[in-house]
């Protein structure tokens, strides 16, 4: 898995953060990219394969439940208007973030379940990292496991989508770094004892060991923000959508795990 | 109620070794760990958990802080007769609760 | 996954030396988890569960993976050689850490009629440390199998 071999990975990452001298990130190549499954250790990777046994299928149920409840307003449940989820759903978070005409910007899926909730329902909006809005999320996503991530072919969003490769590619924080530093040209190499992964989004909201549960794609960008020493952004703030839409662009077509499980 | 998934094939043959696989939805929250406010968070663990066939015990299993979150556990059973399974998690905070599963034996 | 062998060793001198040299991964790390006073030794709660019994090595076999990305979930699996009968079966399985707050992981009682005497569950592991089943016989011989487990320093942590 290891790209580049040589001086031992923390004395060339150090090299590399002091000197600055990281010229250009290239992007990885369609061909190359890789799930963070491929590095996990047989034993995480087997917690998440076995649907008996996958910590994650317990917010899944809570989100099927959620799914086919009536909501207190007396609208449709979720279910009222999409139906069977298994069929209505298969392939749409592949797809996300996407644009909302309405809200005249892209949306990624947590926030779509919330439009839906407030448009349709008649309903508040669930707060982020809430378990319910995780719970409803998780269900939508586990819809598309095995498909390709296939992020829209659509104009309205590449504004969007260039400003998430900037923040991608840009330094930030007191160490100086980039996501594509790490992700881009460091993976596959350990920083300590874990292997840097490229970084692809392919099963959020997923069971995070470090979190003892579910959490979303902002909640691990968030923790990478503040590794960095820099400012993570707020949840729900258009550039944390703007990034989640550079890293659909850049991890397709590998297929949604969801819920993937990670240490 | 928290969440639980069992799994347990439907059916068997007399005779099959089978396979139960129980996972809840639980913080085990060990009582060991600070909370955000620096002081240490009470322990809430599911401290028992109990299999049963037709009123029978058949599977316990004592649980200490060292259990990971959401406590998963597999054991197994000789199918012998069609019957229902209990599962029974006791914890903290009276944590109670019970959650059932048939299987018909051919 | 194996139960106790001498291999660990080098795995683990290997692992410390690149953690020794990862200075980034400890800046990014906010504070190293303090080690917490134990309420009873591992010793004393083995005597607890066995009493003035001797253990001896085998028929238990103990799996653990050898290196542990992240110590709050670790998949272990216990299997003792028995076949279970009304006669000759496992009644019960002790689990016992080292290095935890607390030395016991977890108990188990088995009832002949398992068919196998075959247990996994997932444990927390505070710290690099060697996990030990004792399993008690219906003939009231107890029987144990150790595993050490490596848990690695992992580089991004919440904070």
């Amino acid at each position: 898995m290891p790209r580049r071999s040589g001086t031992s990975p923390p004395a060339a990452l150090l090299a590399i953060l002091l000197s600055g001298t990281l010229a250009g990130a290239e992007p990885i190549a369609p061909a190359d990219r890789r799930s963070g499954f491929d590095q996990m250790s047989p034993a995480i990777q087997a917690m998440q394969r076995d649907d008996e046994s996958n910590p994650g299928l317990l917010a899944v149920a809570d989100g099927a439940e959620l799914w086919t409840a009536r909501p207190p307003s007396g609208r449709p449940a979720c279910s009222g208007c999409h139906g069977e989820a298994a069929s209505s759903l298969r392939g749409v978070a592949a797809r996300y973030p996407a644009w909302d005409a309405r809200m005249e910007r892209p949306i990624d899926l947590q926030d779509r379940v919330n439009a839906c909730r407030r448009e349709h329902q008649g309903i508040e909006p669930l707060p982020y990292e809430s378990p319910d809005l995780l719970a409803l999320t998780a269900f939508v996503a586990t819809q598309s496991r095995g498909l390709p991530i296939a992020p829209p072919d659509d104009d309205r969003l590449t504004p969007a989508r260039n400003r998430g490769r900037a923040l991608f590619e840009a330094r930030q924080g007191q160490l100086g770094l980039s996501c594509a530093i790490c992700h881009d040209d460091l993976w596959g190499r350990r920083l300590g004892a874990a292997v840097i992964p490229q970084g692809q989004p392919t099963g959020y909201p997923l069971y995070r060991l470090e979190w003892q549960g579910l959490g979303s794609l902002q909640r691990r960008l968030r923790n990478c923000l503040t590794g960095m020493r820099a400012e993570p952004f707020a949840y729900g703030a258009p550039d944390f959508v703007a990034l989640e839409l550079y890293l659909a662009t850049r991890a397709a077509p590998l297929p949604v795990e969801t819920p993937a499980v990670r240490p | 109620m928290a969440r639980a998934l069992i799994n347990l094939p439907k059916t068997a043959k007399a005779g099959d070794v089978i396979a139960i696989k129980t996972l809840m939805a639980h913080p085990m929250e060990t009582g060991f760990r600070p909370g955000a406010d620096g002081r240490i968070l009470p322990r809430n663990i599911v401290t028992e958990f109990v299999c049963r066939f037709e009123d029978e015990e058949i599977f316990r299993a004592e649980l200490f802080p060292a259990s990971a979150a959401n406590p998963f556990l597999t054991f197994t059973w000789v199918a012998t007769r069609s019957g229902r399974f209990s599962f029974t998690w006791r914890g903290d905070g009276g944590f109670d609760q019970t959650e059932t599963a048939s299987i018909t034996v051919a | 996954m194996s139960t106790r062998s001498g291999r660990s060793a080098m795995d683990r001198r290997r692992v410390l030396a690149g953690a020794a040299g990862a200075t980034l991964a400890v800046a990014l790390r906010p504070a190293i988890a303090a080690t917490l006073p134990r309420t009873e030794t591992t010793e004393a709660a083995i005597r607890r569960f066995l009493g003035d019994n001797p253990i001896r090595p085998g028929r238990v076999t103990l799996d653990l993976p050898p290196l542990v990305e992240n110590g709050n979930t670790v998949p272990l699996a216990v299997s003792v050689e028995s076949p279970m009968t009304a006669e000759d079966h496992v009644r019960r399985i002790g689990v016992f850490n080292e290095k935890n707050p607390q030395p016991n992981v977890m108990t188990v009682h088995l009832r002949p009629g398992a068919g196998r005497a075959q247990v996994s569950t997932r444990i927390r592991l505070a710290d690099t440390q060697r996990i030990t089943a004792i399993a008690e016989m219906s003939d009231g011989t107890y029987w144990s199998a150790s595993a050490d487990a490596i848990v690695t320093l992992a580089a991004c942590l919440e904070g």
